[in-house]
């Protein structure tokens, strides 16, 4: 049974139709969270951050306090927001960008405090047109308060917040390239190292990127406290958690949900979440967490959503995208829509990736559309190991950064999973759920 | 002689002067160019130059890595149907299909009347209303035949414009003020990006 007490920390306002709005924010406790974290010492907001064990919504699952603490003493400093949100099937910051972009401010306020920066920038995908406009209006509204720009509340801290449109790159959800895009440059990702931001980021000094739902979720553990927020979920998967759930399900959408408390199953069919899969189909294959991630089959259904209890099984929950494929989805289909994607999305700075994906996706797209060979399995796996070698996970890395090693991950799944699936492929010559 | 209007060249400056570098600016003004002409004109690709401190062809190097931004013109809509995965599985690329005929026109190219482009989109983040179709980056929501043909109807009349605005996704987005840093930040600003130009002569010997 699903466990559905926990409070909802970054959605309690969804059901209001303005929520959106610093009216709607100010009547449900908006900036007031913004106000303790001001009475507070800057070290002791991020103590509370780092109490919380509050683990970066993103994709890699960084602790957002740890990342704090990492950055470089500096003059001039940088706190960046990754909303490029771009990984398939993840569509949790879109929500909480245009259905409560004050959370967001606030939380970008409260981690600019924390860290004592005085400029931040919030990288929104191009596409979210909406949500530009409402990040826009809310922190203009925001000045207008008087929670942004000089001198927040009467504090002495000053702040100015830009938001910057992306112009479609999945690329650009990696941070460092993220950083390129905001340098106004070609969005190709950083040689590593130096591996974190907050050594070297924007313009080279000392920067920390966060995700739209991890700064959402700060208002929330500074009124509460970092213990209050670790108490939820176990282990090292604390709190809640934002995931989509899309695919072959009766109730696709964005659910908030205790971490580790739940299952993949409860969230999949139960009727506060996904409630099944349309006509009671069986499931027949599951992407935990985003299309980078390895697929899990049915027998994995009752893994708790945390994130050790995922990568400890061969796989990651990764930006929190869970897509549902039943009996009558074809994973050959499936996996090649996914490799066509990072074909289309490579850099092309690093070789395994970019020639590694367009072979991947040509033989993946002769097996699903007819000319598809038996020895294209084998080719198969020997293009997958040349770009994570081994094909181990997590994946060894030959490419600059991780979109490279994230190919592999459907195609080998695939392959591992419905052999048999690929032969009848082969046999007719096309797909046999045409 | 400015290329953008009086109005957006005045929006391109204070866009510009948001950032602690002008080339930071480039995407913003990228899409201004496109709000104005449709497409990222070569016109605009100079004045953009201009803006950012950089070249032309720095600028259309920039411009061509991004899908957003179209080096060649488009139609006044610009239709979107995604076949990634969530959509996949929820018949995106029969909508798409339905789409190119109901359009009579190629995926990829332009009506002839110059009204519609139809385009084959990646993952655009609305998985919960699949298959997510746009246009000119709003949201419509028609995940069925039915639903898009009444939608472009709509649209080729002119009934749906309040909602979906000329291209440029930011079109309706406006800053309420200029910078609101305190001078010494940018006093320290300016330092660090000296110190950095000076590290990088000295390594280039």
């Amino acid at each position: 049974m699903a466990v559905l007490d926990a409070p909802r920390i970054v959605t309690s306002r969804l059901d209001f139709e303005d929520s959106h709005t610093l009216a709607r924010y100010l009547a449900t406790g908006g900036y007031t969270a913004l106000r303790k974290a001001l009475s507070m010492h800057p070290e002791q907001v991020a103590a509370e951050v780092d109490q919380a064990s509050l683990l970066g919504r993103g994709g890699a699952g960084f602790p957002a306090g740890r990342k704090w603490s990492m950055l470089r003493p500096s003059e001039v400093a940088y706190l960046v927001v990754n909303g490029d949100e771009s990984e398939p099937a993840t569509f949790k910051d879109h929500l909480l960008v245009e259905r409560d972009p004050h959370q967001l401010v606030e939380g970008v306020i409260i981690a600019a405090y924390a860290l004592q920066v005085n400029r931040a920038f919030i990288y929104l995908r191009g596409e979210f047109a909406l949500g530009l406009e409402r990040v826009q209006a809310a922190l203009n509204e925001a000045y207008d308060h008087g929670a942004l720009g000089r001198d927040v509340f009467g504090s002495g801290f000053s702040l100015d917040v830009v938001v910057h449109p992306g112009a479609g790159a999945y690329i650009c959800g990696e941070e460092t390239a993220l950083l390129e895009g905001l340098e106004g440059k070609r969005g190709f990702p950083r040689i590593k190292p130096p591996f974190f931001p907050a050594a070297q980021g924007l313009y080279g000094e000392p920067t920390v990127v966060n995700n739209v739902e991890t700064m959402s979720n700060l208002p929330w553990i500074v009124l509460n406290g970092g213990a209050a927020f670790a108490a939820l979920g176990a282990g090292r998967s604390t709190g809640t958690r934002l995931f989509a759930l899309a695919g072959r399900v009766n109730r696709p959408g964005v659910y908030e949900v205790e971490m580790v408390k739940n299952t993949f199953r409860d969230l999949i069919y139960d009727p506060a979440f996904g409630g099944g899969v349309p006509g009671d189909r069986p499931v027949k294959a599951f992407i935990p967490g985003g299309v980078s991630a390895p697929w899990f089959g049915p027998d994995q259904l009752d893994l708790p959503l945390g994130q050790d209890e995922v990568g400890g099984q061969g796989s990651m929950l990764g930006s929190g995208s869970v897509v549902v494929l039943d009996d009558t989805s074809c994973a050959v289909r499936a996996a090649w829509r996914i490799t066509k994607f990072f074909s289309r999305e490579s850099c092309g700075q690093c070789t395994p990736c970019r020639e590694g994906s367009g072979w991947i996706e040509r033989a993946m797209y002769r097996l699903e559309h007819g000319g598809g060979r038996v020895e294209d399995l084998d080719l198969l796996l020997d293009l997958c190991d040349n770009i994570a070698p081994g094909l181990t996970w997590p994946p060894q890395q030959t490419t600059i950064c991780v979109l490279g090693p994230s190919i592999p991950s459907s195609v080998h799944a695939a392959i591992e999973m419905f052999k048999d699936e690929f032969l009848a492929h082969v046999e007719t010559q096309g797909c046999p759920f045409d | 002689m400015s290329h953008l209007r009086v109005d957006l060249r005045q929006r391109a400056e204070e866009l510009v002067a948001l950032y602690p570098r002008p080339r930071s600016a480039m995407l913003p003004l990228l899409h201004l160019v496109q709000e104005q002409d449709g497409y990222v004109s070569p016109e605009g690709i100079d004045e953009v130059a201009e803006l950012t401190g950089t070249t032309p062809a720095d600028v259309r190097g920039t411009a061509s890595f991004y899908d957003m931004f179209h080096l060649e013109p488009v139609g006044r809509y610009v239709v979107g149907v995604c076949t990634n995965i969530a959509c996949l599985l929820a018949g995106g690329e029969e909508l798409l299909a339905h789409a190119s005929r109901r359009l009579d026109c190629a995926v990829g190219s332009t009506t002839d009347d110059g009204l519609f482009t139809l385009e084959e989109t990646e993952c655009l983040a609305d998985c919960g209303h699949a298959p997510c179709v746009t246009v000119n980056h709003r949201y419509v929501r028609t995940t069925t035949p039915e639903a898009f043909d009444a939608m472009i109807d709509e649209v080729r009349q002119g009934r749906r414009d309040h909602e979906i605005p000329d291209h440029g996704t930011l079109v309706r987005v406006r800053r309420n003020g200029g910078l609101r840093v305190p001078d010494e930040v940018i006093a320290a600003e300016r330092a660090a990006a000296k110190a950095a130009r000076a590290r990088r002569l000295e390594g280039a010997g």
